[in-house]
């Protein structure tokens, strides 16, 4: 099984569509969508309907924090752009939309993989994985061999040590990094929609289950026609400048 | 694992001839099936009272063999087993001698010390252009092919940046061997290629006098006395030993990694032209240091703080990014060919760089004229046209250009601006030269004094 995986998406039609067609020329053949589908970006219908299409196939995914805020659950932990970027989604969503988001779970188990949005550790509190503390009560609660999330925008790769101490690695993009299942693995796939490293390609990471192996990428996309449409929706242009410059 | 032996099989792989039994793993020559290389297989010694290094070390030497462009300087790895099952690597039997031969025989010449060295230093030097270290280098794992070349054997306990380092705070007290290991990687530091060039050092040391630098401590606050004791200099063992092989020795075990040789190709090039090493110091030196420095020294390692590690040849940085700003008024073009010029000369040495293609132009009036091209939009879609144009020629895929229109009554300043705003790395301007250019009197000059970063003023050659 190689399986793509794709983490805060934000509504951002051309990285995620460019990312998609890269890992089908990789040959996955099962996607996961790590939550924060929608938010900051000016495509969440279509973005929606994109990934509903892979759920109905298979596809697993589960609810990230904009996700809930766009259908009424607040979160006064988003800021200013943020919430205006929902506010604004959520006039755009369509009944259709809105169910398709209700029905997600925050976590989904599959054997040894555990699929979450933020922290494994109350995953409802939407808890930052920033350094090896957080990563450590993720893979705990999470008790699984693979943990796959997002929430936090920059790629990283958390290896637990035989201390039980996890350590943090920042992965080179494109080398297939060896993930024996003897150990526990936390992996943050990094932004496809709105990556924060000043390197304005979209993250996604693709792991070969069958060889044990997990490859970060960075994809080009055509971030100009996105932050343009993120300014011609009217939402702030700080959005827009974010995912040009990528930072 | 453990009833092994020759005559066994693993794999498919039939054992030979034991060839070392080590407190790590067990090599043997390979009898079958055949192939085009002599090969050999390595088994990490696993089980009941072995210890877990040497399940992580096996990964490490998979990954970072599996790694390493094929080169003369390493082994091909032929094939692997998997850890959790049948772990094991098959790899090239490599034909020829190894430097701990020469040890046996030590202190041996400076011509010959010379010879081996630069190429051991030429073999490093390859490893660490691959971000690599090897932080196990001792006179057993180098061998020198029949040419001459130098061969590193054993990358158990390298680091390679592109890869998790499974090794770090796994092992409580500092892992590799003592007698070779640099100040830094005593303290837990396992990025530094430099820490190399210090076990580089001990190794010339050796082969130089017949003596370890700094003995064959067997406690860790022994192993931390070289962060303070210097060596006795090799000359006032072995008379023989020119001044130029001791500085080079004497440099490559500085503590402080940023006193050593930066690269490995260094080393290489001084051993190679040692009539032209600069002697110091260090080449004259006849004692250790006397009491007083030694003191110093000693209040010194208290409180040593590691040199940080290089980076990685291949870190991925921010692409960065190049503003040219180009005249707004009519095109002037030889100074837009110009222009193109050092943008492409700036795309050719980074393929990551991005062009933000800029103008600025003053505040379109409220109330303009009635034909299109006069109104505000009007006139910002003709700059941006007069952009395109301008980046047209490059041939730079979309992602990698941007346009903006800056309209302000201050060109100079806008750009400025924008450069801050944006992080730009470098910017690309026009010299003030034709009539048009001049429209605007000392942009440049002020964007030249003001600008945070890099500017190039750019000026065409006169026909």
């Amino acid at each position: 099984m190689k399986l793509a995986l794709f983490a805060d998406i934000h509504s951002n039609l051309e990285a995620i569509t460019a990312c998609l067609a890269h890992a089908q020329s990789l040959g996955a053949d099962r996607h996961a969508f790590l939550g924060d589908l929608v938010g900051y970006g000016a495509d969440p219908v279509a973005v929606l309907d994109l990934i509903e299409q892979h759920a109905a196939n298979g596809a697993v995914v589960v609810l990230g924090n904009h996700d809930a805020a766009a259908i009424g659950r607040p979160d006064d932990s988003l800021n200013d752009n943020a919430q205006a970027a929902i506010a604004w989604t959520r006039d755009q969503l369509g009944k259709r939309q809105r169910a398709f988001l209700a029905g997600l779970p925050l976590t989904i188990r599959d054997d040894n993989i555990l699929f979450v949005h933020a922290s494994a550790a109350a995953p409802e509190r939407w808890t930052y994985v920033t350094g090896p503390a957080e990563a450590q009560e993720s893979m705990t609660a999470g008790n699984a061999t693979y943990i796959f999330c997002g929430h936090v925008h920059e790629p990283k790769l958390y290896y637990m040590g035989a201390g039980g101490r996890p350590m943090p690695f920042r992965p080179v993009p494109g080398t297939p990094i060896p993930t024996g299942k003897h150990r526990q693995w936390l992996a943050i796939v990094g932004s496809a929609g709105q990556p924060r490293d000043r390197i304005n390609k979209a993250c996604y990471a693709l792991a070969d289950m069958e060889r044990s192996r997990l490859t970060f990428f960075r994809v080009p996309y055509d971030h100009s026609s996105a932050a343009q449409k993120i300014r011609s929706a009217g939402l702030p242009e700080r959005l827009a400048r974010r995912i040009e410059r990528g930072a | 694992m453990n009833s092994l032996g020759p005559g066994s099989e693993v794999d498919g792989f039939l054992l030979g001839e034991l060839l070392h039994a080590g407190s790590m793993a067990t090599i043997y020559r390979l009898t079958g099936p055949d192939g085009p290389l002599p090969l050999i297989i390595k088994i990490p010694r696993l089980g009941p009272g072995e210890r877990a290094v040497n399940v992580i070390a096996f990964e490490v030497c998979r990954m970072v063999l599996g790694a390493l462009a094929q080169s003369p300087h390493y082994p091909t790895l032929v094939a692997f087993g998997d850890v959790e099952t049948t772990p094991y690597l098959v790899m090239e039997y490599v034909e020829g001698v190894r430097l701990n031969d020469w040890v046996g025989r030590a202190p041996i010449g400076p011509e010959e010390i010379a010879r081996l060295g630069s190429a051991l230093a030429l073999a490093l030097h390859d490893l660490h252009r691959q971000d690599v270290v090897h932080l196990d280098l001792k006179p057993t794992n180098v061998l020198y092919r029949t040419h001459g070349e130098a061969v590193l054997i054993d990358f158990g306990l390298a680091h390679h940046s592109h890869y998790p380092d499974l090794l770090a705070e796994e092992i409580r007290s500092p892992v590799g061997n003592w007698v070779y290991m640099a100040p830094e990687q005593a303290l837990g530091v396992r990025c530094d290629p430099r820490s190399d060039l210090f076990a580089f050092g001990a190794i010339l040391y050796q082969l130089s006098t017949g003596r370890l630098p700094f003995g064959n401590p067997t406690t860790i606050a022994r192993l931390r006395q070289r962060l303070h004791r210097d060596p006795v200099p090799p000359r006032a063992l072995v008379a023989g030993v020119p001044a130029w092989l001791q500085e080079i020795i004497l440099r490559c075990l500085e503590v402080d990694a940023r006193d050593r040789y930066a690269s490995a190709a260094e080393v290489a090039f001084d051993l190679a032209n040692h009539a032209q090493v600069a002697i110091t110091d260090r080449g004259l030196r006849e004692r250790r240091a006397g009491w007083g420095r030694r003191i110093r020294r000693w209040a010194r390692a208290k409180r040593f703080e590691p040199a940080p590690c290089p980076p990685p040849s291949t870190r991925i940085g921010p692409a960065p990014i190049v503003l040219v700003a180009i005249s707004p008024a009519q095109a002037d073009d030889t100074l837009f060919e110009a222009l193109r010029d050092a943008a492409r000369r700036l795309i050719a040495a980074d393929d990551l760089c991005r062009i933000a293609c800029v103008t600025a132009v003053p505040l379109a009036a409220a109330l303009s004229g009635e034909r299109y091209e006069d109104t505000a939009t009007g006139r910002h879609i003709k700059h941006l046209v007069n952009l395109r144009r301008w980046a047209k020629p490059l041939q730079l895929p979309e992602e990698r250009l941007t346009y903006h229109v800056l309209e302000s009554e201050k060109p100079a300043g806008a750009l400025i601006d924008y450069a801050r705003m944006n992080d730009v790395d470098q910017i690309l301007i026009g010299a003030a030269r034709s009539a048009s250019a001049r429209l605007f009197p000392g942009v440049s000059a002020q964007v030249v004094a003001e600008a945070p970063c890099t500017v190039t003023v750019v000026r065409p050659r006169p026909d």
